[in-house]
């Protein structure tokens, strides 16, 4: 017994040291050729809402990243991709679980995802405490290219504040002063409302209310009701899913489309205005894409899209393509060895990708920098009327990358 | 806020309230009268929601959908009661809540099988389409007018139906006392299959009506199973009265929440359900000994 107790400190010294040997004989071993990593495929877990009301959305970010990885053979960088799903079902409070689940026990190599701001957020500081690699193909929570940027965290989405921030010039620039503002209470709507109002009051525009209802509440009537009493110039919105439908299904059905226009963030009408028909028409929004963008790239994108899905690509489609493409620029750099993790991050950080949204590339907290355009419903499409404004690049506050 | 706005405002939340009403009605009377907690009553509310876009996608008929819709949920009703729910009468509350979990998964299964998973449009009827002009800037789509309407007879049916029938007199001898009725020589079982099978339908029908003025997704149910809970608790528990009244209150709270306080509007309708149930624990028209 006594002896076993004098044992014991001594064999975990032993056994941490010769661990800590291992480790090191492992890291510097010349035997360790990248051929043999490679044999593996890489393993990419897609952590993305498969139910819900952002299951559509998950299913196109899905069929993008795909369909990238079907054109290049199965392959990225000459790197077999498998893939491991899971239903993050737009719930933050499952979101940790959900992330640890990939990187602990399925052990995957990458996380592609998410929708949902809030799950993002989870899955963000996960990947900053185990140093994962992780792809955000939507969720546009500033933080995530600010405060908590991070060397292998990238976006190849937007930042919320990028996609409403061109708004507010545009429409103080329409002659419009006074604007309600309506959206969900919780990250994504306040931070897209209020890039909105940061650049429409700085050129002399007037928020008269800040209307919100809770995430994921989809009943407006009493709000429409109100919006018609206040008589504002514009109503700016941000709806996604299945609640913009809704919302803009409302918004007409109140008769207000035809006093009081409707203007917000992209993702009003994106991927949702089939379901919204006749109700969306005249809707003006921005974004980094539209329907009818005519550039080699889109109308490819669009045409194997079509042929792989026989659905109209749209831009949650396409981040999910820019984000396996990302992957491939960061592979290929490497030639598929991907503990060679700081090279590869470089070429991830330095990519200059032809997508299907235009020009893309990546600040320094690696948050795209892309041209936002004006689009406009008409007859069921989101045509561009003009750019918004070109390269936006996202102030990334608060990012201590340099 | 003038006259005409809070009219519409009103009216916004009797319109909100009566569909609620509808939903929660089928919830308490399966409750009160067999005893029996339904967690799956949402889904049923969802699967109703489902019906109606397949069959106005089928049809094209909205008034088919209706009937089509609460039909297909009667029937369904009337089986599950057959074979599952029946061996619940009597037992805890944590078979009839595993049981009715159970449930919701299958159902939720199934609705992705036959439908998949992407939000849907359901146009109301065409001549229900449209708005009424209030004011010059204030319109009301006819719409959430017809389910006012609609509702309210439904509730007016239902109130019939239990106060004024031999049917609704069984049921009310069922619900007070169970074991004089039987001695009576009331068959409960049949009666038993009926009433399930009704409060299935009533919360598909509630489903079929909020579909033109919603989406219809998946998780639609779950937000509206909750309401209705919060609905059965602050009305009385089994009290199909308690819930018309309950429906009406969280109608007005959450009307009037979003108008006036919206940073707390989510909520108000859980302080309102404290504060009746501290003044009346047992619900506003529940018994007593509850």
């Amino acid at each position: 017994m006594s002896s076993h107790g004098l044992l014991r400190p001594l064999s975990r010294r032993a056994l941490l040291s010769g661990a800590a040997g291992a480790t090191t004989l492992a890291a510097v071993s010349p035997f360790r050729s990248p051929a043999i990593a490679q044999n593996a495929p890489l393993k990419v877990g897609m952590m993305l809402p498969y139910t819900g009301t952002y299951a559509k959305l998950g299913q196109f970010i899905d069929d993008g990243f795909r369909l990238y990885v079907e054109q290049k053979g199965g392959k990225l960088g000459g790197r077999a991709i498998s893939f491991v799903q899971v239903d993050d079902e737009s719930k933050p409070e499952a979101a940790t679980d959900n992330m640890n689940r990939l990187v602990g026990r399925e052990k995957v190599d990458v996380v592609v995802g998410t929708v949902h701001s809030g799950v993002a957020m989870a899955m963000v500081k996960v990947a900053r405490d185990t140093n994962t690699l992780l792809i955000i193909p939507n969720a546009g929570a500033n933080d995530a290219t600010g405060p908590a940027c991070a060397p292998n965290i990238f976006r190849t989405s937007f930042s919320n504040w990028q996609t409403t921030f061109p708004m507010g010039k545009v429409m103080a620039e329409r002659g419009i002063k006074n604007v309600v503002t309506i959206t969900w209470r919780y990250t994504a709507g306040a931070e897209m409302i209020g890039a909105f109002a940061e650049n429409f009051t700085k050129n002399g525009g007037k928020i008269v209310a800040d209307l919100t209802v809770p995430f994921p509440e989809v009943e407006f009537q009493a709000l429409i009701t109100q919006i018609a009493t206040l008589k504002p110039d514009a109503v700016f919105s941000f709806f996604a899913g299945g609640g913009a439908v809704k919302f803009v299904k409302d918004y007409a059905a109140a008769g207000l489309n035809k006093t009081i226009p409707l203007y917000g963030a992209g993702f009003l009408t994106d991927g949702t205005i089939e379901a919204q028909g006749e109700a969306a028409n005249g809707i003006k929004t921005t974004l980094h894409y539209a329907d009818n963008l005519d550039n080699a790239a889109n109308v490819a994108f669009l045409k194997a899209f079509k042929a792989k899905t026989g659905k109209d690509g749209d831009i949650y489609a396409v981040q999910g393509y820019d984000g396996a493409a990302l992957l491939d620029v960061g592979l290929t750099a490497v030639g598929g060895d991907f503990t060679a993790r700081d090279k590869m991050i470089a070429a991830m950080g330095a990519a200059k990708i032809d997508s299907p949204r235009g020009p893309l590339s990546f600040n320094k907290a690696h948050n795209p920098i892309q041209n936002i355009y004006l689009r406009e419903v008409r007859n069921g499409r989101n045509e561009m009327i003009s750019v918004a404004q070109a390269s936006v690049d996202d102030p990334a506050r608060g990012c201590k990358i340099s | 806020m003038d006259l005409i706005t809070v009219s519409v405002q009103l009216l916004n939340a009797v319109q909100y309230g009566t569909v609620l009403f509808l939903v929660a009605s089928g919830l308490t009377l399966v409750f009160g009268i067999l005893g029996v907690i339904n967690l799956a009553h949402g889904a049923f509310y969802m699967l109703g929601a489902y019906l109606a876009y397949w069959i106005v996608l089928m049809t094209g008929s909205f008034v088919l959908a209706m009937l089509g819709g609460v039909l297909i949920a009667f029937i369904i009703g009337m089986l599950l009661e057959t074979v599952f729910v029946r061996l619940l009468y009597g037992r805890d509350h944590l078979a009839q809540v595993l049981l009715s979990f159970g449930l919701i998964l299958v159902i939720d299964e199934i609705r992705q099988l036959l439908f998949g998973k992407d939000v849907h449009a359901v146009a109301p009827p065409a001549w229900l389409s449209g708005s009424i002009q209030l004011t010059d800037n204030l319109s009301y789509p006819v719409y959430r007018l017809a389910i006012c309407v609609f509702c309210l007879m439904v509730a007016a049916a239902i109130f019939f139906v239990i106060t004024r029938t031999k049917i609704g007199m069984i049921v009310r001898a069922g619900a007070e006392n169970r074991e004089m009725a039987r001695v009576l020589g009331i068959k409960f079982d049949r009666v038993n299959r009926y009433v399930f099978a009704v409060g299935i339908a009533l919360a598909a029908l509630g489903g079929i009506v909020i579909a033109p003025i919603s989406t219809v997704f998946p998780g639609m149910g779950d937000g509206m199973l909750i309401l209705s809970f919060v609905v059965v608790v602050l009305g009385g528990i089994g009290s199909v009265a308690g819930a018309a009244v309950g429906a009406l209150l969280i109608g007005l709270t959450d009307t009037f929440g979003k108008v006036f306080f919206p940073s707390v509007s989510s909520i108000l309708i859980y302080l309102l359900m404290a504060a009746v149930l501290v003044w009346r624990p047992s619900g506003i028209l529940g018994r007593r000994d509850v």
